[in-house]
């Protein structure tokens, strides 16, 4: 097995340090970091508060940590029911074929095909920015699973044909067995591009609506971050940290992101080639 | 044959978009607690603006028909299916009373379009371009910092982009403009030019992003096809290094590009919205975030409709276009 590429691992460091800051460093936090005014406003950064207070009397780090949190959750929350049931629907549209195939498919089409951030500004305008994240959650998977299940049929389709699938089909073990025990282990290895793709589709779809005030506003993510800083004015108080800190964040995480999911697929792409 | 069959899928795929589309605008208002029309008319009416009881009462029979709550369910549906395809009549906008929404849609529109396709094609054709040249001299150290480069712009959100030029180039060092202002008399040359620096900031954040995907599949493409067979035969009969790269590398790797290019028009759509908004682009965007914050649901139900159609017909007509232009294609 040869070395994981430079691009790879920067990326693997990346998500690590994103992991570490929105899933770990929140349990630490001394206050609710949203709650307002528990410091002093609009305090330079010291020991006490590395990046400083904004001037809702937040402390800039602690609230910065929690956004990640919140952001990170959505991401894997989505990804994780739309890969799931992308693939179960995309194995077993291939799988079975025929009038179900075809309907299976036309549906993962046209859902595609739907514009969704419209629907989820109009789903979010009238909730009157009280939408709670599992609306928007529950909304972006709807919208999400069909990319994940158009490439587990695709796969599903090529290994029908294989001669291992046959035998088991054969030796009289039923569908479902089949598609558990034998096509699932194969597509692991892509499913978690796809997985780190749709996660990356999430967060950006809730923060885009986040920035322009129709998310959850109550609870604090990346996006909702963003736009309190904008709606206090942190760019005529010149508070850079509260408002650059969120923005960075979003491009390193997609970065780190987006180098583990295609390093990944290199990766696993010239391994299966060497089996 | 095959042809009626492609166009038929087509078509079917086409209208079941905005069948959908149409049908989930309809039933959410549906699933929010409350009745939405006294939401609105309280909303409206807390605003502060006064306005008649008869100006008000017909306001609540238009929203109360356009929520389509008159009739039995099928009674309203059908009527708000054949409002959006059909007829397009949204009625009166409510904060710019009594203008139709129809025509404020009809002005925003080719904002939206102008900036939308010259973002498209421009990324498109650059990156594609860089992506040739990337891929066809791929051992050299600028093809590689390029990639690199393409890389990490590439996963950015289109807004979050929009929200740092924003942020250095019109408030930390402003040589752009803040707010979107347009002057002249349109059509005039003084116009042109303050429409195209107006605009220059909000197409640059979306070219920026999308040109790293080109770029990094058209490398990708690039670099699989020039060592096919078809081309090492052209390079053994001597063809021209640069007749290679064009005509036979270049021709096969861009029709894939193209399929994407209709894929991403309405990923490219939804993140150009919240760009327009952030820049105060007088575009569709912008409409629908007017229409949200002035709370006039009439806007804001014709805007996305609206644009829902617009995109599903933009991806229709260029996956038509396609098999004229792949001759591999043969309607299957």
């Amino acid at each position: 097995m040869r070395l994981i590429k430079p691009r790879l691992l920067v990326g693997i460091v990346i998500v690590s340090i994103f992991s570490v800051l929105g899933l770990l460093v929140p349990l630490f936090a001394p206050e609710d970091p949203t709650a307002w005014n528990t410091y002093f406003r609009n305090l330079p950064p010291s020991a006490e508060h590395i990046m400083g207070t904004n001037n809702l009397g937040q402390d800039i780090f602690w609230l910065l940590t929690w956004s990640i949190r919140n952001s990170l959750w959505i991401g894997l929350g989505v990804s994780a029911a739309a890969t799931v049931i992308g693939v179960l629907v995309g194995i077993f549209s291939g799988f079975v074929g025929g009038i179900t195939d075809r309907v299976l498919t036309l549906l993962m089409d046209v859902v595609i095909a739907v514009p969704s951030l419209p629907i989820l500004i109009l789903i979010s305008a009238l909730l009157g920015g009280k939408s709670s994240l599992w609306i928007i959650a529950g909304v972006l998977v709807v919208f999400n699973w069909p990319w994940p299940g158009r490439q587990a049929r695709a796969m599903a389709l090529s290994l029908r044909e294989r001669e291992f699938i046959n035998v088991a089909g054969a030796s009289g073990e039923n569908t479902l067995k089949i598609i558990v025990w034998e096509i699932l282990p194969f597509m692991l290895g892509w499913a978690l591009a796809n997985f780190i793709n749709t996660i990356l589709v999430a967060i950006s779809a809730e923060s885009g609506l986040a920035i322009i005030g129709l998310a959850s506003l109550k609870d604090a993510t990346l996006g909702t971050m963003i736009y309190w800083a904008m709606q206090h004015q942190a760019l005529l108080l010149e508070k850079w940290l509260w408002i650059l800190s969120p923005i960075l964040s979003i491009m390193l995480l997609f970065i780190g992101l987006f180098l583990v999911s295609t390093g990944w697929s290199d990766y696993f792409a010239t391994r299966r080639g060497r089996q | 044959m095959a042809v009626v069959r492609f166009l038929a899928v087509r078509l079917m795929v086409y209208v079941l978009v905005v069948w959908i589309g149409v049908t989930i605008i309809f039933f959410v208002p549906r699933f929010v607690p409350g009745n939405p029309v006294e939401v609105m008319m309280g909303k409206l009416l807390s605003q502060g603006t006064t306005m008649d009881p008869v100006l008000v009462e017909s306001m609540r029979k238009t929203l109360t028909e356009l929520f389509g709550l008159e009739g039995t369910l099928w009674e309203q549906y059908s009527s708000f299916l054949s409002r959006v395809i059909l007829t397009q009549d949204f009625g009166p906008s409510l904060s710019y009373y009594p203008t139709p929404v129809s025509m404020l849609v009809a002005r925003a529109l080719p904002w939206s379009l102008g900036l939308l396709l010259t973002a498209l094609l421009t990324s498109w054709l650059l990156g594609n371009l860089i992506g040739l040249l990337a891929g066809y001299y791929n051992k050299k150290n600028l093809s590689k910092l390029i990639e690199t480069g393409a890389m990490i712009v590439y996963p950015i959100p289109y807004y979050i982009l929009a929200l740092l030029l924003v942020i250095l180039f019109a408030y930390i060092w402003p040589i752009f403009p803040f707010v979107f202002q347009v002057s002249g008399t349109p059509g005039s040359w003084p116009w042109i030019q303050s429409v195209a620096y107006n605009s220059f900031l909000p197409l640059v954040s979306i070219v920026a992003v999308s040109l790293g995907w080109w770029i990094i599949s058209m490398k990708a493409m690039v670099i699989d096809t020039k060592e096919e067979d078809f081309v090492q035969y052209a390079r053994s009969r001597g063809v021209s290094d640069h007749k290679i790269m064009l005509g036979y590398v270049a021709r096969t790797a861009i029709l894939p590009q193209i399929t994407v290019l209709a894929l991403s028009i309405g990923g490219v759509f939804g993140g150009a919205l919240i760009t327009e908004i952030l820049f105060g682009y007088p575009g569709v965007g912008s409409l629908i975030y007017k229409a949200i914050l002035g709370s006039d649901y009439n806007l804001m139900l014709g805007t996305i409709s609206i644009s829902i159609v617009a995109v599903a017909t933009a991806t229709l007509v260029l996956d038509l276009i396609y098999p004229f232009i792949d001759p591999r294609i043969r309607y299957k």
